[in-house]
């Protein structure tokens, strides 16, 4: 049995921005291997692992995909030996001062986001939030040794480390989208034991928070019949309460709208229900804000599925999650997969 | 300002690593004003076996008397805040986040998304912000007010935390190349410089050291602990910040900058709540100079120390302070130079072993 709380501070423990999602492929490589059949990484940088059904040829098959990048910084301008940044993905730069960060330049150096005094800083902000411009990284070196070691475009990550709350919760920097990338290795895990008919792919996908450059492409080398998409979504907290936001800890959001096709939601509500797995209906009426909005469109487009951990403070690097979710969710995954018979395709279409 | 010059390091004093380790330990430990007892633990460990007296008062100060051998020895108060600026919990809310209150200057913009350890037990808890997702552009231009903040605990913290339960910062001191990084360097460092004084004091001088409590909240162990000790002279002991960042506008010069890192020892003449005694001023200016030890003045203006409260008690005690200066102060991590804190320990080394009644004696020189 895998460790959950082992697992996730493992790829917790190493950055991967999007674009710079290297280190924590490595680790997710290394904790695919023994529960797959092949890996290979795609011409972008998305890691997929490759599960044989026991069906005949040809198979069907199904893509789970979980975005593996994070968020962050990226310097921008060096002065006097501290660094000014922008953001990569969406920060609010309210909870940035006082944020403990990894600079990667030439090495690895810890620092920490700094807001500088209010008489360095325009008037006109008064004691209002400083943007992001107006902040600083601060790695305690002098400017000199700055210089040799950082350079504009270096990256900037969360450094907290993770804490583990009362009632098997779990606070950190990167839970979106590390807890999906728990969520499927714990699926692949489940597998081990169940012979499934369909060939199913496992991603790890780049660049979510940026581009969808890993969704738009993925599935176009693996060409699924369906797919299911995982993702934090909100969950009820501070300042969160309204018909976007899930229970925390109670149950795997089943996302619902235009991305998700509504037999995929109609098979996987009957799943969670016969496997009494807790659930809710994650209304998505636009879009999704995950993967499957570049899934679905790829090549002659593809039935895609979204399912949610609910996360609290999301984007923060206190994000909160529910250890109860994660294997909730890959759970449901492994049970949906398992069950999928050669013929599953057929019960996906549309009423007409 | 200009920009921040280098100093050459060769000169430098190396610190040990026991001080190290006791900062370490000191920076690690939660001592809210008023719940100073985890530190005050640590240094009673500390000045024990070394005292010739030592004692806690009334307020909670721990007061160490070290006597010298000579004759004619000037008494001499060295006072270092054990407190810390953090929260205190005020109220739990039925979905069991809990709200909190300041305790000392704490800017509300440093707090969301901050994790911290709350009680005796160090409890972990996070200040959990609303996901961006959901904000508006124009609600990001306002700050978060405290009011609207939480800590959060987990859904299972049942009544292991209670409204009264301080919390602090959950960083961890962590040693940056030529830098510290930790929580409360105000005052860890003058609780450290004042543990090692006395590992190493001066025969010439009687050593009164007062460790005190709720400096951050007014400065109200000092006055006690003035009182009890009713020395000749007092130095408060404190970590000041260090404003040596740029200007957002390159055109304009950074003016206001306080102290700088790198500086050395941070020497008073005025702040907001105190005029140092000049006698002492020129004390440890010319001992600096003296001993080769860079040594800087901190900028003339606000802020205050335990000297603030000492230098009027009873019927007057000259007094000034010396400070370690510090970037980013009552945040969640400060930082420092290692080279600033081991030569602020020189410089009062060297001043308490030269010291005698002579300086007193004189008239405040102008």
């Amino acid at each position: 049995m895998i460790d959950l709380t082992a697992l996730l501070k493992e790829i917790l423990s190493v950055s991967g921005l999007s674009g710079f999602e290297g280190p924590v492929r490595e680790i997710i490589h290394k904790t695919w291997e023994p529960l797959t059949d092949a890996l290979s990484t795609s011409k972008i940088g998305s890691l997929h692992g490759f599960k044989k059904g026991r069906g005949d040829d040809p198979r069907r098959r199904v893509l789970i995909s979980a975005h593996m990048d994070a968020i962050g910084m990226m310097v921008t301008e060096i002065d006097d030996g501290l660094m000014r940044v922008t953001q990569v993905g969406g920060i609010d730069h309210r909870i940035l001062p006082g944020q403990p960060v990894t600079v990667h330049g030439r090495e690895e150096m810890p620092g920490v986001v700094v807001q500088p005094p209010a008489h360095l800083l325009p008037k006109s902000l008064g004691d209002g939030p400083v943007p992001m411009k107006y902040l600083f990284v601060d790695v305690g070196l002098r400017p000199s040794e700055v210089s040799k070691k950082v350079r504009v475009g270096d990256i900037v990550a969360y450094a907290q480390a993770p804490l583990e709350l009362t009632g098997e919760a779990l606070a950190g920097h990167t839970l979106d989208n590390r807890v999906s990338v728990a969520a499927t290795t714990l699926c692949l895990e489940a597998l081990q034991n169940r012979l499934h008919d369909w060939d199913l792919w496992a991603v790890a996908s780049v660049q979510e928070e940026e581009t969808l450059g890993g969704a738009l492409t993925s599935p176009f080398d693996i060409r699924p019949d369906l797919a299911i998409i995982i993702d934090v979504c909100f969950a009820k907290g501070l300042g969160a309460n309204d018909w976007r936001n899930l229970p925390f800890g109670e149950g795997v959001g089943l996302g619902y709208g235009p991305n998700i096709h509504p037999a995929l939601y109609d098979a996987f509500e009957k799943k969670a229900k016969a496997l009494e797995i807790p659930y809710h209906r994650d209304l998505m009426p636009k879009m999704s804000g995950t993967d499957a909005m570049g899934v679905q469109i790829v090549a002659e487009g593809i039935p895609c599925m979204v399912l949610g951990i609910p996360l609290r403070y999301m984007h923060t690097p206190v994000e909160t999650v529910s250890l109860r979710d994660i294997r909730r969710a890959g759970r449901l995954m492994a049970e949906y997969v398992a069950d999928l018979t050669p013929d599953a395709l057929e019960q996906i279409h549309w009423e007409e | 300002m200009s920009k921040n010059r280098e100093v050459s390091t060769n000169h430098v004093p190396e610190i040990d690593t026991q001080p190290i380790q006791l900062l370490e330990k000191l920076c690690n430990a939660s001592a809210v004003s008023g719940d100073e007892h985890e530190v005050r633990q640590i240094v009673l460990e500390e000045v024990s076996p070394l005292g010739d007296e030592v004692k806690v008062d009334a307020l909670g100060n721990v007061l160490v008397k070290r006597l010298g051998q000579r004759k004619n020895r000037v008494r001499v108060m060295l006072a270092a805040h054990m407190d810390e600026i953090g929260l205190m919990i005020v109220k739990k809310h039925d979905n069991s986040l809990f709200e909190f209150d300041l305790v000392g200057g704490i800017d509300e913009r440093q707090l969301p998304g901050k994790s911290v350890l709350v009680g005796r037990d160090h409890l972990p808890g996070v200040i959990g912000a609303k996901p961006i997702h959901m904000t508006t552009t124009k609600e990001r231009k306002n700050k978060i007010p405290v009011s609207s903040m939480r800590i959060d605990l987990g859904p299972e913290i049942g009544d292991r935390v209670k409204p009264g339960d301080r919390a602090t910062f959950a960083t961890r001191f962590e040693i940056l190349g030529p830098s510290i990084c930790a929580k409360a360097l105000d005052n860890r460092f003058g609780v450290a410089i004042l543990i090692e004084l006395l590992r190493h004091p001066p025969d010439t001088i009687d050593l009164l050291l007062a460790f005190t409590v709720q400096e951050e909240v007014g400065l109200r162990g000092a006055r006690v602990a003035a009182y009890t000790f009713d020395p000749d002279m007092a130095v408060a002991v404190d970590s000041t910040p260090a404003y040596d960042l740029p200007h957002w506008d390159e055109e304009d010069e950074n003016v206001q900058y306080n102290t700088r890192l790198d500086g050395g020892p941070a020497i008073y003449t005025m702040d907001r709540a105190t005029i140092a005694d000049r006698r002492l001023v020129y004390w440890l200016a010319e001992t600096a100079q003296d001993e080769g030890i860079p040594w800087q003045l901190r900028q003339p203006g606000g802020g205050g120390t335990d000297a603030g409260a000492i230098h009027k008690v009873r019927s007057g005690i000259p007094s000034i302070s010396v400070s370690v200066p510090s970037r980013y102060a009552h945040t969640a991590a400060g930082i420092a130079r290692l080279d600033d804190w081991a030569n602020t320990q020189r410089l009062l080394q060297a001043a308490l072993a030269r010291l005698t009644p002579d300086l007193l004696s004189g008239e405040q020189r102008g």
